[in-house]
């Protein structure tokens, strides 16, 4: 029963609506230690587990890829440049080149509209349209979209003579839809008429080539028929690179440089920020003082500036990639965010009993920071990593970027991304594949962060 | 207050000692004479250059010249370009970079005040968790696949409507500057956003909301003179960084958008090895970026007084 005097000690909260009390998951009669309390918590949190199974599921694609899908990276496929992703792809096989030489072409023999010779190939095309009797001269065009008007006809191919009814077109064909465009013009330059045709390309492929590749196994024959043979290429489930590079190979190369400059940097510079925080607040005094104001002091320094700057001061010339050293620089610059938080849980950590009874007992220095505080800050330090290979992944890609990280030939996703800027216009799939793998990793180790973060119940900044 | 500015200078004036310092040895630690490296190959350069940076002295006092050059303000010559001194191009060049990236953290903060006070006003329906979802989709990306992306999209919204709505790439006038700005500020856009929301919701239930409601305040006169007040102040406090973003990040958006900016040149001198570009720009960047957070904090020191107390 409250007394009188209670009654007059209400304050505003007892008069708030109660929250609903969300159930705990885990349950209380249950023993659990902190780590399988903290295990239950995380595997209950469904974001955090998805990008878990995430980032597993991406490092096996880089690591164990390779097994599977045994493409060398550095391979060229000539015949399949800066190909969007694409499986089965089939190609015509054509002989060398042999011009065309159509003499008994010349004349009107019954052709009544704008045509083209099949099969029409990268190799070549061939045209042939009507005679137009007032006609003193055509201009052959070719467009990648519908033209839209007499203005936009595309790329001015040739020009014929009037008795000249027909044009092969060789010039840097791709295996695309083209608009050709036949205009007829008298001896004043008047357009008479104008006839536009559409058609798709298929690859063509040298007969060389293709009896090498069919013997090797690597290519497949589809159809023979009127001596016309047609191939299947090799796949690429994920395009090629403007130098015909499988995608897919390079991805989980470009994965395994990242993602082992990504762990080996974090796990280094957490490391070493950890240790140097746990003995700067585990000494204390004078000592704490001088050792966090210098950590201060590198926080100062500009972090990609000097990125930049040690990579050129251990004479990594450009053009190279010195991996080592943007490890190395990435240690050198990241510590001090973990020594700091490192050393704010060890000064609470510190003051407890248990380790006022270790150093009773005789404990040295070393055996209370492994076997007594590293225990204690091990969520700690497991929260800031999975925080640390996302930033760490993000610069590496800055640099690589802007030339001054990973650089070709050895692919990265920075590196990747790049070279893929520069057909990005064309070719979006070679942006776009490396820049989606970093941002989706990033993501994950970011949610997985913030997931442990809750599963361990730590206030972090 | 008088002295939490100068303590605040003084800690200012050490850190650019300690770059400058850092950026000397990292420098001297080059491999090699970088005299001898066939850039400059001429007798006269290379005397020249020995007798301004003392390179036949022994090292303290070569560290001694250049921290009396660094301190008069004279960043030395380029490597590279003839009779071009790197405060030539520090002062060509540095104008463009500072205002593409006070622009970018203009675009910033009031994009981030904006949509975090959408969001909070929203929590937890649609927009909030739409919001939430474009912030961190932007934290996660790299910057300059938005760039790349951004000028797809202007390349074809200025193919569609037939006219030029924004250039794609270049410099010169006030609509070159937008597209890049707003890139640049991008990730810190994203970031104050998120600042901005649970700042907002921190604030919700603080007494002095309660008083303002219970004097019968309109609802915008709470947000716009209670709320949207206390929620900025945390704001001011990652300005200091955000600064450094933007300077640094503007490597990559001055080079998608040829602009004509010190980041860019700072990237052409690393890949050119013009060692004495690169170690003018270093400190000059690395002393700008020192103010920069000196005056935010001077600044937070006057919005909010408990923090020079401290």
């Amino acid at each position: 029963m409250q007394s009188a005097d209670s009654i007059n000690t209400f304050s505003s909260e007892d008069f708030l609506p109660l929250k609903q009390v969300k159930e705990s998951v885990i349950n209380q009669n249950e023993s659990l230690d902190y780590w399988q309390g903290s295990w239950k918590k995380l595997r209950a949190n469904p974001r955090a587990m998805l990008s878990l199974i995430f980032i597993v599921s991406l490092v096996s694609f880089s690591l164990f890829g390779p097994l599977l899908w045994r493409v060398d990276p550095a391979r060229q496929d000539l015949n399949q440049l800066s190909q969007a992703p694409s499986m089965n792809k089939q190609a015509i096989v054509v002989d060398t080149f042999i011009s065309w030489q159509p003499e008994n072409l010349f004349g009107d023999q019954g052709i009544k509209h704008l045509s083209i010779l099949s099969p029409a190939h990268t190799s070549s095309v061939k045209l042939r349209w009507p005679i137009n009797p007032e006609a003193d001269y055509y201009e052959i065009y070719r467009h990648e979209y519908q033209p839209s008007g007499e203005n936009d006809f595309g790329l001015p191919l040739a020009e014929t003579s009037k008795e000249e009814n027909f044009y092969e077109d060789r010039l840097n064909l791709e295996p695309q839809t083209y608009f050709y465009t036949v205009l007829a013009r008298d001896g004043e330059g008047k357009l008479l008429a104008y006839e536009t045709i559409e058609t798709g390309l298929e690859i063509a492929v040298s007969k060389k080539d293709a009896e090498k590749h069919l013997q090797a196994g690597k290519w497949k024959k589809v159809s023979e028929h009127e001596g016309v043979l047609r191939v299947e290429l090799s796949s690429h489930p994920m395009g090629t690179d403007y130098l015909g590079r499988d995608m897919m190979a390079r991805l989980m190369e470009g994965g395994r440089t990242s993602l082992i400059i990504a762990l080996i940097a974090s796990l280094l510079f957490v490391a070493v920020g950890s240790l140097y925080g746990a003995l700067a607040a585990y000494i204390g005094g004078q000592t704490d003082n001088i050792m966090m104001r210098f950590a201060d002091f590198v926080i100062a320094l500009p972090f990609l500036l000097f990125m930049i700057l040690l990579k050129v001061s251990f004479g990594i010339r450009p053009g190279e990639s010195g991996i080592g050293v943007m490890v190395f620089s990435l240690v050198i610059l990241s510590w001090p965010g973990a020594a700091r938080l490192i050393r704010s849980q060890v000064l609470v950590l510190r003051e407890q009993n248990f380790i006022l009874s270790a150093r009773i007992n005789g404990a040295g220095v070393l055996h209370i920071l492994w076997k007594h505080l590293f225990p204690n800050v091990l969520s700690l330090i497991l929260i800031s990593l999975s925080f640390a290979i996302p930033s760490v992944i993000l610069t590496e890609a800055f640099l690589s970027f802007i030339g001054l990280g990973v650089v070709p030939p050895t692919p990265s996703w920075g590196s990747m991304c790049q070279e893929g800027i520069k057909t990005f216009l064309f070719h979006p799939h070679e942006l776009v594949f490396p820049s989606v793998f970093i941002g989706v990793t990033v993501l994950a180790f970011n949610l997985l962060g913030d997931g442990l973060r809750d599963a361990f119940d730590v206030k972090a900044e | 207050m008088k002295i939490f500015i100068l303590k605040r200078c003084l800690y200012g004036l050490f850190t650019v000692w300690f770059i400058a310092t850092a950026t000397f040895f990292a420098m001297h630690n080059v491999p090699g004479n970088p005299l001898n490296d066939e850039k400059a190959t001429s007798a006269e350069i290379r005397k020249n250059l020995e007798a301004r940076y003392g390179l036949d002295k022994p090292l303290y006092q070569q560290y001694l010249i250049f921290l009396t050059n660094m301190a008069k303000g004279d960043f030395g010559i380029s490597f590279t370009q003839k009779n071009r001194s790197v405060n030539d191009i520090i002062k060509a060049h540095f104008p463009v970079s500072a205002a593409l990236g006070f622009l970018a953290i203009f675009f910033a903060g009031v994009g981030g005040v904006l949509f975090g006070a959408l969001a909070a006003h929203y929590k937890n329906r649609w927009p909030d968790y739409l919001l939430i979802a474009l912030v961190v989709i932007t934290i996660s990306v790299p910057s300059f696949v938005f760039a790349a992306l951004f000028q797809l999209a202007l390349v074809n919204l200025n193919l569609y409507f037939d006219i030029k709505l924004l250039p794609i790439a270049g410099w010169g006038s006030v609509q070159h500057m937008l597209a890049p700005s707003l890139i640049l500020g991008l990730g810190t856009l994203a970031y104050l956003t998120r600042l901005m929301r649970s700042s907002l919701l921190e604030i919700e239930n603080a007494p002095y909301i309660k008083t303002a409601k219970a004097k019968g305040l309109s609802e915008s006169r709470i947000f716009f003179r209670h709320r949207l007040r206390n929620a900025v102040l945390p704001l001011v406090t990652v300005l200091g960084p955000a600064i450094a973003a933007i300077t640094t990040g503007g490597f990559v958006v001055e080079s998608i958008f040829a602009i004509p900016g010190l980041g860019k040149y700072f990237v052409e001198a690393v890949h050119q090895l013009d060692y004495t570009l690169i170690m003018g720009t270093t400190v000059f960047y690395g002393s700008y970026l020192v103010l920069m957070v000196l005056l935010v904090d001077i600044l937070y020191g006057f919005v909010d007084p408990r923090i020079r107390m401290s």
